[in-house]
């Protein structure tokens, strides 16, 4: 919709090495900050035992170990393999005789007083080349979570908004860029991946403690989110690239980014360091482990800090203004380039908190390197429901997306809950295509 | 030491094969969307992947004959169109690319489903729905070699069944792209408005040619189906669009032959680019150390996504593309 001619201000100047050079040295640089989780991948994996697979697991409720916990492993058809207790660490192992589907159960009468298991059994497929760890949650001796539908209802609810608080989180860059640059930006899920193996590599590869780790990696983040602004976006804005091709450009930038991260990461899920397993508290008729309260908390507290952004500060008003109408932003002494270029910045800070956030909240704990790219699906769901283009419309639309997501697990399985998000976005087009708080003439 | 004969005869046999044949199918679809249309389709896998798995699911589980499990696999092609085109096509470019994109990679969460295991096989993938296509193989020895390329005989009957339906496809589209309604799909492409403006029906021409597209897709997947012989879901994973927009740019875009020729030179770089790196990094002594061998896999993702985006930006119109006519706005 807006001319490529008139858009773009500056010389028409700095040519194609340029871009070259800058391209590959973002590539370089996002390389490097991967090297470091590297070591990860030194670790060797125990080749099978000869006989049998074994298959262990390690009883803990909190920080203390359960001893003397009885845990049997079943057959396919129900028939009893074999049976161990828990060692002084809490530690347990079992050999089952080949591959196959197998129902790993706790002795409910053999736990310490005051200890209830929440999910006593637990059913796995065991391969043969492949290391098998089995992990039950404990919990302390509580009113027994509330079956009921309201009840599930409810935490199905909790559950969504804080989802979709963290895709909000993660897509307020996505749309912020859309509506100073024009840019649909499909290497955005990328920023989110790679904040969160940032802050899984000062974590686990460097110990420092997560708090700290991801507050670091923020600011890795931001910086990668710049560099990706002054390496590609800036000089193909200059080359006066057309907005399709930026947005080819994006997507082969975002899977070459993310088989970077495999390459360096692996394809393995990494848990961090620390909050691990949790214990939900109850809290009235909902139960929240700590770092769900926490991600919920932050989420919010951080929403808040981008609304007053964009209402009280020169900047965030600059921001509004460039989203609106970039040439009378220009004309009226906004400088739009150093506008796009903190939108670059807040983008890629946000993204990886919504990368921890969402390894934390979602996937219990644990880094993955197609997560933001299975996330940057709900996130176009999220900002297309709410208008593209528009901050606050992002972060309704991702409340509403999340909500549905959680919640149509009630009548869907649950590896294809995404499938909801899918749904509205189709949905949204047919009836609103600007979207929920979007004005129409951005949809051509 | 890197054999470099060998990896010459991969290649040629990989310019060839099957891969990129089925590159070919979708690139071709992929020419109609984006090189005459201007469509961005980002999910041709996802046509791919009903066309697959519409003929596999109608063989294994309806017991249909294959022709008609090639007819109800096309058919999805058409249904997928439709359904993604109707909310889309009457709004911006990118609108219809992330739908696409989000199709794609949900149809492949469908299908891997355990829900859906009794219909698509799950992760464990479907098989047995192309006996059909093999006992009509012609070819009775074992394996054939021709200018010292190796070919097994399943893989050749596949070679010469696919080249057919690809010389087919491109001889409907070169018939198209001449017509009147050809013309009306430029005009839509340079620009929406003067077309809409000389009474074109807009919406209906680029849903005909989303249509058009899809089907070429499906026809893909139902050669990579019948050429393999099992559909496993994480095959069609979204990155495999882009590697069919690759061949098409590669190829240049808007060019009747432009598709296939860009599979055929993108499947053999692909190949040697592969073969010398697993060369070179494997044995006691790698000429190139800081790569595990188990990489290469992941490192030709890397550089199609770099080359994909330098080639958008320093060559759009590819090695036989015109410049003018791929230079797109999202409108």
């Amino acid at each position: 919709m807006r001319p490529p001619g008139r858009v773009w201000s500056g010389e028409p100047g700095p040519l194609a090495p340029r871009v070259l050079r800058s391209l590959l040295a973002v590539l370089i640089a996002c390389t490097g900050l991967l090297a470091l989780a590297a070591p990860a991948l030194a670790q060797p994996t125990p080749a099978p035992a000869p006989e049998g697979i074994e298959i262990d697991g390690t009883l803990r409720s909190g920080p203390t170990a359960l001893e003397g916990v009885t845990v049997e492993v079943l057959g396919d058809s129900g028939q009893p393999v074999d049976e161990t207790t828990s060692d002084a660490g809490g530690r347990w192992e079992l050999t089952v005789p080949e591959a196959g589907t197998y129902t790993f159960r706790i002795d409910p009468a053999s736990l310490p007083a005051g200890t209830q298991v929440q999910q006593g059994e637990v059913t796995r497929d065991i391969a043969a080349d492949r290391l098998s760890a089995v992990i039950f949650r404990f919990g302390a001796e509580r009113e027994g979570l509330d079956t009921s539908a309201t009840g599930q209802v409810l935490r199905l609810l909790v559950d969504g908004v804080r989802f979709g608080l963290v895709i909000g989180i993660t897509a307020v860059g996505l749309s912020l860029i859309f509506g100073t640059t024009g840019l649909t930006n499909f290497s955005h899920g990328e920023l989110v991946t790679i904040g969160a193996v940032l802050a899984w590599t000062l974590n686990v590869t460097l110990g420092i403690q997560l708090i700290w780790a991801t507050l670091i990696a923020i600011v890795l983040g931001a910086a990668i989110g710049a560099a990706n602004e002054l390496g590609i976006w800036r000089p193909l804005r200059r080359r006066r690239a057309s907005l399709i091709a930026m947005l080819v450009v994006s997507i082969g930038l975002g899977i070459a980014l993310r088989y970077l991260v495999l390459i360096f990461f692996g394809g393995r899920s990494e848990s961090f360091a620390d909050y691990n397993s949790q214990i939900a508290r109850s809290y009235g008729p909902i139960a929240l482990t700590d770092k769900d309260l926490a991600t919920i908390t932050i989420s919010i507290v951080v929403m808040v800090g981008i609304a007053l952004l964009l209402q009280r500060t020169r900047v965030g008003k600059a921001m509004r203004a460039v989203s609106d109408n970039r040439d009378l932003a220009a004309a009226s002494g906004i400088d739009v380039d150093r506008i796009v270029l903190f939108v670059w910045t807040l983008g890629g800070g946000l993204a990886t908190l919504g990368g921890v956030l969402f390894a934390l909240s979602e996937l219990s704990s644990t880094v993955q390197y197609e997560m933001g790219f299975r996330l940057l699906l709900l996130m176009f769901a999220g900002v297309i429901l709410g208008g593209l283009g528009t901050a606050y419309g992002a972060l309704v639309g991702c409340l509403i997306v999340g909500v549905l997501v959680q919640l149509s697990t009630l009548f869907i399985p649950l590896d294809l809950k995404y499938l909801g998000g899918l749904v509205v976005l189709i949905v949204i087009l047919v009836f609103r295509p600007q979207g929920l708080l979007g004005s129409r003439g951005r949809i051509g | 030491m890197i054999d470099y004969s060998v990896l010459l005869t991969n290649g040629l046999g990989q310019a060839v094969g099957t891969s990129a044949i089925f590159f070919a199918l979708l690139a071709i679809g992929l020419n109609v969307h984006f090189g005459y249309t201007g469509l961005l389709n980002f999910g041709q896998i996802g046509f791919a992947l009903v066309g697959g798995y519409g003929m596999g699911i109608s063989v294994v589980n309806f017991g249909l004959p294959l022709w008609g499990g090639v007819g109800v696999g096309m058919g999805c092609g058409v249904v997928l169109a439709l359904l993604l085109g109707i909310p889309t096509l009457r709004l911006r470019a990118d609108y219809l690319a992330i739908v696409t994109i989000a199709a794609s990679e949900i149809l492949r969460l469908l299908t891997r489903s355990t829900s859906q295991t009794n219909f698509t096989g799950g992760t464990q993938g479907l098989t047995g729905y192309g006996t059909a296509f093999t006992e009509t193989n012609p070819f009775d020895q074992r394996s054939y070699s021709l200018l010292g390329i190796g070919f097994q005989r399943g893989e050749l009957w596949a070679i010469c069944v696919g080249w057919t339906v690809v010389g087919l496809s491109v001889l409907l589209v070169w018939l198209l792209v001449r017509s009147p309604w050809g013309r009306v799909l430029r005009a839509i492409r340079e620009d929406e408005d003067a077309a809409r403006a000389l009474g074109k029906n807009v919406f209906a021409y680029k849903m005909q040619a989303l249509v058009l597209g899809g089907v070429f897709g499906s026809l893909g997947g139902i050669f990579f189906a019948l050429s393999v012989q099992s559909l496993t879901p994480d095959f069609w994973s979204p990155p495999q669009t882009f590697f069919a927009y690759a061949a098409l740019i590669l190829g240049g875009a808007a060019r009747v032959l432009g598709p296939v020729v860009g599979a055929m030179i993108f499947w053999f770089l692909l190949s040697v680019i592969d073969g010398f790196l697993r060369q070179a990094t494997a044995g006691t002594d790698p000429l190139i150390a800081f790569i595990d061998s188990q990489d290469v896999g992941a490192i030709r993702f890397v550089l199609v996504g770099t080359f994909l985006g330098l080639l958008m930006v320093f060559r759009p119109q590819g090695i036989f593309g015109n410049k003018r006519e791929v230079q797109l706005d999202v409108r």
